[in-house]
Order: structure tokens, then C-alpha cells, then sequence
């Protein structure tokens, strides 16, 4: 059993289901608000995704300067393991844990759909008991998910094997025609150096129980409860 | 004192909204439209009138949170 902090903005909209998910998996999971000045003992902080600050200035630029995300950097910075989904992946690029930005997507809408993505590495906590090259069906909900980074971090993040995730077809095959947002070189997730910390953009906590379309998103914390273990 | 930040996407970072709006443009027939680029322009009023201590100011709110130094750019304006 591992301990879960999920971090509730004003605006958390998906905060309610990853503390769902980790629960009946077993999980001891606490909601820790914006204001707390100290995390609660976590094994994992859990960013969930929503609208922090009504997404004012930009995507997770208010949320950043919330009490409880400098305890958040220091817990990564000390190798905790951080996963932001969607919003929690803006706020984790706007606190600089993790490289680039995330813009308006390409056509300038909100997508809500089921997506396809390849797994790309499986040397990651998040990732470890899946198949590099495993397509996963997880549902993304954003506006501003397409990802970007200069020419020099692009290549930083290849060489390192940092991209986790990346927007393909059903049959696995990574193309623009499978990328649902623009996003840079299909980028739906990637983790910091010290790849203790992931940010990606489908909602794995919506597609984990049987009652749901897709179980895919359940690989995850599968991989992170055997690294925890 | 009253201050203008005007906040930009880099030049080479791509900006869907600037393309839409110019792809809008040029069906409503104003065709000798090239580029677009939305940009966001932010107003703000500071306590001080040393114009100096302000631009400091503004150039540190700018960095720190007002512009995403990863994607953006920032001019600040200062008004007499």
C-alpha cells in the first residue's frame, strides 16, 4: 500500500476521480489543498487535471505560485515521484520540473475523445511494467495540450529517452493524421531527467476500472505500485 | 503610474490562434493579409511614480509570472 497526495486547486476538476482510483486500488490517498504549507507524507503527488485559476494568464501560471507547490518541487527535487495529468502537466511545466510548454491546441478546440498513445520508454516508475511500444487507449479533455520545446530541449528529450508517451493510431503507428492537437513530434507525456517526475496529458485515472470503456490508464499505477513495492 | 506589458509568442513559436484568425482574414477577402500573431497586452496601475523602480518592477512580475519564458516575450510601456 502506498501513500497518495492529491493536490485540489480551486478549479480541480479531476481531482475526485485520481483519488478514486488509487483508493479502491488500496491505496492510503489524502486531498491536499493549494493553501496547505506541507504535503502529507506521500509516496506519490498526484496533480490532477481541471481548470486551476479558471486557467487565467496561462494553463497552470497561477497554480505555480500556490503555497503548496514549492513543497511539491522540493519533494521532486529530493526524487519524489510527481504525476501531473492535463492541467497538473501545465502546472508542472510552468514550475520549470519539467521542460517546454503546453500551448492552444492546433485547431483551437476543446477535445474530449478517447486517444491512442505508444508507450515509449518502460524505464520509468510510471511506465515500468508495460511493453515499450504498447498502445494504450486513455482518454484526453483539453484546450491546451500541444506540447512545446526549442529545437536544442527536443533533442534533450530524445537523447534521454524523457519522451513517455506519444499520440499514435489504434495499430500504433505515430503520424499526424494520429496526433489530435499539433503537438510537437506527437508528445502526450514526458518525464523530467531524474524521471521521477510525469507529465502527460490522457487521464489515465479515467480509464482504470472495469465500469469504463478502457482499463488502459491502470497499467500505470500497476507500474507504480511494482516500483513501490 | 500606469504601465502597459505586452506579452508575445517568440517569433519561431507557432501561434494556432494567430493562423486561424489570419486564415479568417483572407476568406472574408482580405487578401493581402500574410501573418498573424495574437499577442496578450496587460494593464496595470503601480503605486510609484519613479519610473525607473517601475520598469524594475514590471520586468521581474514579467519574468517571474507574467510571460512564460519557454514560448513568450515581453515589452514593457511605460505611460506619462
Amino acid at each position: 500500500m502506498a501513500r497518495f497526495n492529491v493536490i485540489v486547486f480551486p478549479g480541480s476538476n479531476c481531482d475526485r476521480d485520481s483519488f478514486h482510483i488509487p483508493s479502491i486500488r488500496g491505496h492510503e490517498v489524502e486531498f491536499v489543498w493549494h493553501k496547505d504549507t506541507s504535503l502529507s507524507r506521500p509516496d506519490v503527488v498526484y496533480l490532477p487535471g481541471g481548470f486551476s485559476y479558471g486557467d487565467y494568464l496561462r494553463a497552470g501560471a497561477i497554480a505555480r505560485f500556490s503555497p503548496i507547490v514549492n513543497e511539491i518541487v522540493r519533494f521532486a527535487k529530493r526524487g519524489g515521484l510527481v504525476l501531473g495529468v492535463c492541467n497538473g502537466f501545465q502546472v508542472l511545466t510552468e514550475t520549470g520540473l519539467l521542460p517546454g510548454a503546453l500551448m492552444m491546441n492546433r485547431d483551437l478546440q476543446f477535445i474530449c475523445r478517447h486517444q491512442h498513445v505508444r508507450v515509449e520508454t518502460a524505464e520509468t516508475p510510471f511506465t515500468g511494467g508495460i511493453h515499450t511500444g504498447s498502445v494504450l487507449d486513455i482518454p484526453i479533455a483539453h484546450k491546451e495540450g500541444n506540447y512545446t520545446i526549442d529545437a536544442e530541449g527536443l533533442q534533450r528529450l530524445r537523447d534521454n529517452g524523457q519522451v513517455v508517451f506519444r499520440y499514435c493510431s489504434a495499430g500504433g503507428e505515430v503520424s499526424s493524421a494520429a496526433n489530435p492537437n499539433g503537438s510537437l513530434d506527437n508528445i502526450a507525456g514526458i518525464v523530467n531527467e531524474g524521471r521521477n517526475v510525469l507529465g502527460m496529458m490522457p487521464h489515465p485515472e479515467r480509464a482504470a476500472e472495469d465500469v469504463v470503456v478502457s482499463r488502459d490508464g491502470a497499467a500505470l499505477f500497476e507500474s507504480l505500485e511494482k516500483f513501490l513495492a | 503610474m500606469k504601465a502597459k506589458v505586452f506579452v508575445s509568442l517568440k517569433p519561431d513559436v507557432l501561434d494556432p490562434q494567430g493562423k486561424v484568425v489570419m486564415q479568417t482574414l483572407n476568406n472574408l477577402g482580405y487578401n493581402s493579409v500574410r501573418q498573424v500573431r495574437v499577442s496578450k497586452m496587460i494593464e496595470i496601475e503601480l503605486d510609484t511614480a519613479d519610473r525607473e523602480a517601475a520598469r524594475v518592477e514590471l520586468e521581474r512580475a514579467a519574468d517571474k509570472v507574467l510571460a512564460n519564458p519557454n514560448t513568450e516575450t515581453f515589452r514593457i510601456e511605460l505611460e506619462d
